[in-house]
């Protein structure tokens, strides 16, 4: 059992079947990654983990999402506590346009914390270990919009960090980003693991290759491989996986 | 075409220019014949005995539209809000269409409403004629609704979609995200909305003349009746002469410097928004 274990998920948006039945799961502090072409149903997948999946019109799920083994679909799982259990970094970077510190303190202050001297521990611990702390201490009360991009997208990681959850979701989360901070972000990604549970969605082979330990090969909705990273980038039992590690498709 | 594009903005622009030239022409000689200083500090006016001090005007539009403000600001923001991410589709067509019915009044209408429904009714609740600058606020603040929801609505609705799931997936509720996340956003917005909302109340005059008791003294409260900028100029331009006409002249003068500084403002806040 993992951390997060998705078994026999069928996700529907309306009509449209995008997900089929996807059994995937997310080992405890390790590193999983999905890959696949574009509209495969990654980004759907991660956010059926959250329920962000609620929001979308007509979107109906079928199977199971357990965290540490309690259905988060089931009634027993109240959605504010998940979404602090299951952070989420997106895409492209989405700070609020307010300062740094009421970024990172946004989510404990949704939780009900209040003091002060609590929410400076929790903002700096946090700023700290998304590897940021050092160029923004002196601006603490600066706008984050100022930011660059890499320096948005770790912020980002700060605040969702905040929260204290247990696992990270990261949907292609340098895929805006230069090469620099893209290193930057791979590197924070290997330190996080060693606490959280994190799972990336990636079009960067490479970056898969390098950061995780598990690897899910999704097309159409379905999950056509899931095995070790290292095997799967070295002996892809599947024909379609092997085609799109190598570039030929996708 | 172009050419006509260009004659079309001409005579725009001239309008404006001639507007300008003919209120500075008619205002600026009653500056100097009264006295600059004693025109805009002096604190009775009496055209009958040459007393021209317009400072009750200038200090009657001011607390009626920081009244309008006030009021009208937080009703009219929340309610862009709440149609703009609360209320369910079918009801937010019925409450647009509401709004955009109610910008679509004429003053005279919204000062009739005042006339025979908020000047009784202050008068029952606090005595006296019930026309006062609590009145005037209050009618004020209901003209600029629209305006202010309609803008906020607008810009509640452009803050990108990432910015109200960052706040969701932070484990906040829907509540939360709507009014930390996504208001703070559309903040520039709603400034803006809010500013437009000064510019309607401090130049209205039809509905404002209509409840406000348009005595020319500095009200000493908020239940006391006061004359406005613009009253002071509708009320007497019909029968004014010489000086008289031209201190009304150089009323309206006052009126446009304040609305020009509401839009140097606007425009201002605009270009520093935090980006
Ligand atoms: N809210 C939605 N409503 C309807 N269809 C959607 C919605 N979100 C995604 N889809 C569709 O589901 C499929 C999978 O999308 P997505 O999960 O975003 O794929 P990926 O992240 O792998 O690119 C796509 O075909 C997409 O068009
Ligand atoms: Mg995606």
């Amino acid at each position: 059992m993992g951390k997060i274990d998705i078994e026999n998920l069928n996700l529907y948006y309306g009509e449209f079947h995008a997900l089929r039945g996807v059994s995937l799961s997310a080992p405890e502090r390790g590193i999983t990654a999905l890959i696949g072409p574009s509209g495969c149903g990654k980004s759907s997948l991660l956010k059926t983990v959250n329920r962000l999946n609620d929001l979308s019109e007509g979107c109906r799920v079928e199977g199971r999402v357990l965290l540490d083994g309690e259905d988060v679909y089931g009634g027993g799982m109240d959605i504010y506590t998940l979404r602090r259990r299951v952070g989420m970094v997106f895409q492209k970077p989405n700070p609020f346009p307010m300062s740094i510190y009421d970024n990172v303190a946004f989510g404990p202050r949704s939780h009900g914390v209040r003091a002060r001297s609590v929410l400076d521990g929790i903002v700096e611990e946090s700023l700290r270990r998304a590897v940021i702390w050092d160029e923004v201490k002196d601006r603490l009360a600066g706008s984050a919009l100022r930011l660059s991009g890499g320096q948005q997208q770790r912020l980002c990681i700060a605040r969702a960090l905040a929260v204290r959850p247990e696992t990270l979701l990261m949907d292609e989360p340098t895929s805006a980003l230069d090469p620099i901070s893209t290193a930057k972000i791979e590197e924070l990604a290997s330190e996080l693991k060693k606490a959280y549970t994190i799972i990336i969605v990636t079009h960067n082979m490479q970056q898969a290759a390098r950061v995780s330990d598990r690897t899910a090969f999704f097309l159409l909705g379905e999950v056509v491989e899931l095995g070790d990273t290292s095997r799967i980038f070295t002996a892809p039992r599947d024909k379609r996986t092997e085609d799109y590690i190598t570039g030929r498709f996708g | 075409m172009r050419a006509v594009f260009l004659a079309a903005a001409c005579v725009c622009i001239l309008c404006v220019a001639a507007i300008c030239l003919f209120l500075l022409v008619n205002g600026l000689p009653a500056f100097g014949k009264i006295g600059p200083l004693k025109f805009l500090s002096g604190s009775v006016w009496r055209p009958g005995s040459g007393a021209y001090g317009i400072a009750p005007m200038i200090l009657g539009s001011l607390y009626v539209t920081a009244g309008a403000i006030a009021l009208g600001a937080p009703l009219g923001v929340l309610t862009g809000v709440y149609l703009a991410r609360f209320c369910p589709r079918r009801a937010r067509a019925a409450g647009r269409a509401a709004v955009n019915l109610l910008a679509g009044v004429p003053s005279v209408v919204y000062g009739f409403f005042g006339l025979v429904v908020l000047v009784p009714a202050a008068s029952a609740v606090f005595g006296g004629s019930g026309k006062s600058m609590l009145t005037a606020s209050v009618l004020l603040g209901l003209m600029i609704l629209p305006t202010v929801i309609s803008v906020t609505e607008t810009s509640v609705r452009a803050v990108p979609e990432a910015c109200y799931e960052g706040a969701l997936a932070l484990g906040a509720t829907h509540e939360r995200a709507v009014f930390f996340a996504v208001l703070p956003a559309a903040r520039p917005g709603v400034t803006a909305g809010i500013a437009l909302g000064v510019g309607r109340a401090i130049g209205e005059a039809t509905a404002v003349v209509m409840v406000a008791g348009n005595q020319p003294v500095i009200p000493s409260g908020p239940l006391r009746g006061l004359r406005t900028l613009t009253a002071n100029i509708v009320l007497e331009m019909g029968y004014a002469a010489d000086l008289h006409r031209g201190a009304l002249a150089a009323t309206a003068v006052t009126l446009f410097v304040f609305t020009l500084a509401v839009n140097v403002l606007l425009a201002l806040g605009r270009g520093k928004r935090p980006a």
